[in-house]
């Protein structure tokens, strides 16, 4: 029987000019490992050309991909995950990261590098989709939000 | 600075970004970095307390750091802190330091589980998701430990809030992937398979992941979990595009949901009850229908969506792999696949169709279909032109897994006029693959021979030595092709310049074969010899080696050249050649061919014995490189189950392509069960065991990985026995020990080096004492470790109670006087057996005497029958023993006495040597 509950191993955000922008490990590996894999990567996803197959197979692991204007989002699934339910996670986040930011660019990315992990979490948890609403995922940010700016402005009782 | 900073921004951090974005070098970089981390090492030292706010800002500007790639070795105290923090904000940034930074430093440890533990029991739920985030995203085995009972409460819990229940489920998820041993899910399991049922849809997408996971590894626990499946599965694909609102993504219903049930369902079989059955075929149906209707949306966001479900659905049909008319409908869908114009789905469809192609039953629905898929797929060759490798990999997978006798040769010549050209990093493939489909079905060799030369004239440099091997092994094995194959290659080499492959193959066949062509004058022995010499000079070393010996050969087949060839081994540039082992084989050859008398030479250079029965060493060589589970399963038992082609056994049989029967698997199980053995109990492996009884040199065992030859000699009772472990591969063998286990000999060995070298070979010396008349042989039990995966090999040594004879000459009288003595009924052991070999005198002479007994002459009075004399010497005793064999070559059958002072030895000496003939 195939192995079923497949999940995202690693998501890694990086620009064109290679630099990584978020990096996000569902499996444990060492720094080291870890560095390894985000070189190789970056590498060959950055050689290919644009109109060639999203999906490529990558030790024995599928690298799904995609480029929004000068990043690339490139998420690493086991060989008989589903690859294009995979192509929609990265578009649904990245819808994500456009509705906060407001048209997001990689510079909101870079400066807010925090933000994007925490839509992320809310988002994909242990390499899982855990709420595909857009609503939702939005809803619960935009709380924490308020609760940063309510607490800071005015600072509760036992605390003054 | 970017244009929206939500939240609180962090003006301190802003500025070092910015900063480091300014940094003209990565020296100026590392400058800037040195001096923040100077500044922060210094704050949290400072005596005055830190306030919360400037605690999360160096936190998090040591995280920035960290996530440019720098170590950070400082602060994780400081991000704890953070964690008991009231202040939603600076608790987030803590978790998220501890998230991305884990330390495995166990008092750390203890700090944060005591955080998460106070955020669980807080019920403020954005507090409580903070906490399962960062469980699930550590996921590390103290975090189980400590909270691995709490969370499926929480999960379960009437009054948790919808979105503490998903984090909750994909927490226990990944907690259950680390450390399953400590989710103890007995109790709860009714309740989680209810979430199925949940109102909230976020709900039911995350339970079901994590229903999965532990449906995989129970399935009898959760098999409830099928009807809500399907039964929420039916709700979704009949709903109305704008029935699910928000989890409707461009106009498709809850596409991650239905995935992820579909996937659910791929773990059990399909349902038994028959009303649920005709619900989910149903949805399979409906989820076919929608790919024909016309799309919702122009947006690839839209097709992505609905395909993702689509191509989910096609995999549980084929895992089902139950219902003809879906499977015919899947195959259909993804035959105009491959005709789309995205590369993607071209390529999903491939690699689906593979699965099709191989899936067990549907074999029959998908050959159906064969020529309509082939057809697709030289168009969408055509149409890949040079684009993208992997696609045009995929196609060449499914080519190679839809391959059967019926469209062998097309395929093949497909394949062949592909490589033409083929991708680099794909010819090799490629190359093993035409050579395994070409002998797997040829139909009749010549066809086998063509394929392979035109391999090596196409892609030469692609074509390794288990290739040309094969070749070779099968030309021997097989008589009624070797004066073609003579012939072809004779032919192929005269094409000015050939692959040194093609001379590698040329040599070998002409020097066995070459008779064959030699009574026409256009391949006259002289010519032959000019046309092999002329590609000398060009060759190799290895090559030339190999064309001396050809050479050598041809002067035994063709006295007419001895002189010419004797001129050319005479000459100066073989007998002093630079290269120690050309000038051997010169020296020797030359030595050999002078000295000789034509019946000495006619039996030292004798035509090649057929090689063993192997399986095909290139489906190892293609197996190791696509590794398990890649390769299409191209199991011949499924054919035979739908009756279909019982003859494709037939040529495959002779090359032992298929194991042998008894083994019940196909080989290319057995393979992958060699290469992924785990380390429990393994077979003991004795398949060349019968090959040694009559002689002491050779190769005892070998997979892909690992060769073991043994050399021995035995005197009286002691034996010596050389073990050689060849490394095939080119990494190095770990860990690597021996031992040997016997009940009755008494073996001792020597200890080895625990590392082989790729390539290398480590020799191993066993010493053997038989103390008595044993029957069992010893084991060889080896353990190693290849590419972090233990390996673990038993092989059963070929040391049988034989290899302690010490021949005995005796007189005809002798020798019936001592008949006679044993005579007593238990004494003597009678066998009479069928011949399993060609009936050969001198085979059989030459295995009685590797046997190790004295050949007795002219005793017996019928010149036919062979007789024996020896004596078993063990550590106790010595078991005198006459032998006698009787052939009748017209029954074809033969009949063994023995008789020994001893039955137990008559017993066994018999069951060896009868097994020989």
């Amino acid at each position: 029987m195939p192995f079923l509950c497949l999940f995202m191993q690693f998501m890694l955000l990086f620009s064109r000019q290679g630099k990584l922008r978020l990096q996000k490990w569902y499996v444990p590996l060492s720094d080291k490992e870890k560095k390894k894999i985000t070189r190789e990567l970056v590498q060959t996803v950055l050689a290919r050309k644009p109109k060639m197959c999203s999906f490529l197979e990558w030790r024995d692991l599928k690298i799904v991909y995609k480029r929004y204007a000068s990043l690339y989002f490139c998420c690493a699934i086991e060989d008989q995950d589903n690859e294009l339910i995979t192509l929609e996670i990265i578009h649904r986040y990245v819808e994500l990261l456009d509705k906060y930011f407001g048209s997001v660019c990689e510079l909101d990315i870079i400066f807010n590098f925090e933000k994007a992990y925490f839509i992320l979490d809310e988002f994909l948890l242990g390499g899982e989709a855990q709420e595909t609403s857009k609503k939702n995922v939005l809803k619960a940010i935009e709380q924490a939000d308020l609760l940063q700016e309510v607490r800071y402005v005015i600072k509760p009782p036992w605390e003054q | 600075m970017p244009a929206v900073s939500k939240g609180d921004g962090m003006r301190g951090l802003a500025v070092f970004i910015s900063d480091i974005r300014n940094c003209k070098s990565k020296e100026a970089e590392i400058k800037r970095i040195n001096k923040e981390l100077a500044n922060i090492r210094s704050k949290f030292k400072g005596d005055k307390a830190l306030d919360g706010y400037s605690k999360k800002k160096y936190v998090c500007k040591l995280l920035f750091i960290f996530l440019l790639g720098h170590d950070i070795d400082f602060g994780h105290m400081e991000a704890v802190n953070l964690l008991s923090s009231n202040k939603y904000t600076e608790k987030q940034i803590g978790y998220l330091f501890i998230s991305v930074l884990v330390n495995s430093n166990s008092d750390l440890i203890r700090l944060i589980n005591n955080g998460i533990k106070n955020d669980l029991a807080s019920r403020n739920p954005t507090f409580m998701n903070l906490a399962l985030h960062c469980i699930a995203n550590v996921g590390s085995r103290e975090m189980a430990e400590a909270f691995a009972s709490e969370i499926p409460r929480v999960l379960v819990a009437g009054d948790t809030m919808d979105s503490v229940k998903q984090s909750a489920a994909l927490c226990l998820l990944r907690l259950n992937r680390t450390s399953p041993d400590l989710v103890p899910m007995g109790e709860w399991t009714t309740r989680v398979v209810h979430l199925l049922n949940d109102q909230h849809l976020g709900v039911v997408t995350a339970a079901t992941s994590l229903i999965t996971t532990l449906a995989q590894k129970n399935p009898d626990d959760f098999k409830t979990s099928v009807s809500l499946a399907v039964a929420r599965l039916s709700r979704i694909v009949t709903s109305a595009s704008i029935d699910l609102q928000d989890y409707t993504y461009y106009f498709v219903a809850a596409p991650w949901l239905s995935v992820k049930l579909l996937r659910l369902l791929q773990c059990y079989p399909p349902p038994e009850d028959a009303a649920l059955r005709s619900r989910l075929t149903e949805c399979l149906e409906t989820i076919l229908n929608k790919a024909q209707e016309p799309p919702k949306s122009k947006k690839v966001q839209h097709s992505n969506a609905k395909n993702a479900v689509l191509f989910e659905a096609i995999a549980l049909i084929i895992h089902h792999d139950s219902e003809p008319t879906l499977l015919v409908r899947a195959c259909n869908q993804l035959g105009q696949f491959l005709q789309h114009r995205e590369t993607n789905l071209r390529y999903l469809a491939l690699e689906s169709m593979c699965t099709l192609a191989s899936s067990e039953f549907s074999h029959e629905a998908v050959k159906t279909h064969m020529e309509t898929v082939i057809n697709a797929l030289k168009v969408s060759l055509a149409q890949f032109g040079s684009r993208d490798v992997s696609v045009r990999q995929r196609a060449v997978d499914l080519l190679y897994a839809m391959c059967d006798r019926s469209n062998a040769k097309q395929i093949v010549a497909e394949m062949l006029s592909y490589l033409e050209t083929a991708d680099y990093s794909i010819r090799e493939e490629i190359v093993l693959k035409v050579a395994i489909l070409a002998e797997k079905y040829a139909v009749d060799y010549t066809w086998y021979v063509d394929t392979i030369l035109n391999l090596i004239r196409i892609a030469g440099d692609y074509v390794s030595e288990e290739v040309w091997y094969r070749v070779i092994q099968i030309v021997i094995n097989r008589d009624d092709v070797q004066g073609y194959a003579a012939k072809t290659v004779f032919e192929a080499l005269q094409a000015p310049a050939c692959h040194e492959n093609l001379v590698k193959v040329g040599g070998y066949i002409l020097g066995e074969f070459g008779n064959l062509i030699a009574g026409d004058s256009r391949s006259s022995p002289l010519v032959q010899f000019n046309l092999l010499h002329s590609k000398f000079h060009l060759c190799s070393v290895p090559t030339r080696a190999l064309l001396l010996s050809a050479y050598i050969k041809f002067i035994n087949l063709f006295p007419e050249v001895k002189a010419t060839i004797q001129d050319v081994l005479r000459s100066d540039s073989q007998l002093r050649n630079a290269d120690v082992e050309l000038q051997q084989r010169a020296v020797e050859y030359l030595r050999l061919s002078c000295i000789a008398s034509t019946d000495i030479l006619a039996t030292v250079l004798e035509e090649m014995p057929p090689f063993p029965e192997r399986e095909s060493s290139i489906l190892a060589k293609l197996k190791k490189k696509k590794g398990p589970g890649k390769l299409p399963d191209m199991d011949d038992s499924r054919r035979s189950v739908n009756g279909s082609t019982d003859s494709t056994h037939s040529f495959t049989d002779v090359l032992n392509l298929n194991p042998a029967p008894s083994s019940g698997a196909n080989l290319l199980i057995d393979v992958f069960s060699e290469s992924s053995a785990p380390a429990a109990a393994t077979d003991v492996s004795e398949e060349n065991f019968p090959r040694f009884v009559c002689k002491n040199n050779g190769v005892i065992y070998e997979n892909q990985l690992l060769q073991i030859g043994l050399k021995s000699e035995y005197r009286q009772n002691l034996g010596r026995m050389y073990v050689f472990y060849g490394n095939k591969t080119s990494t190095q063998f770990l860990s690597f020990s021996s031992s040997v286990s016997s009940s009755d000999l008494n073996v001792h060995s020597k200890a080895v080096d625990p590392v082989i070298e790729g390539g290398a070979q480590m020799q191993q010396i066993l010493n053997i004492e038989c103390v008595s008349d044993f029957s069992d042989a010893p084991v060889l039990n080896i353990q190693f470790r290849y590419g972090g995966a233990l390996q673990n090999i038993a092989v059963k040594l070929p040391v049988m109670l034989n290899k302690f004879f010490q021949p005995t000459e005796m007189m005809s009288q002798d020798f019936f006087q001592r008949w006679k003595q044993l005579g007593a009924p238990q004494q003597e052991v009678q066998k009479i057996f069928k011949a399993k070999h060609p009936m050969d005198t001198e085979v059989a002479k030459a295995k009685i005497l590797g046997f190790g007994v004295a050949l007795l002459d002219g005793v017996d009075p019928n010149p036919a029958n062979f007789v024996g004399a020896g004596v078993v010497h063990t550590k106790t005793t010595q078991v005198g023993c006459l032998l006698r064999l009787e052939p009748n070559m017209q029954a074809q059958m033969y009949r063994l006495t023995l008789r020994t002072s001893r039955d137990s030895v008559s017993q066994r000496l018999c069951e060896l040597l009868s097994e020989q003939f």
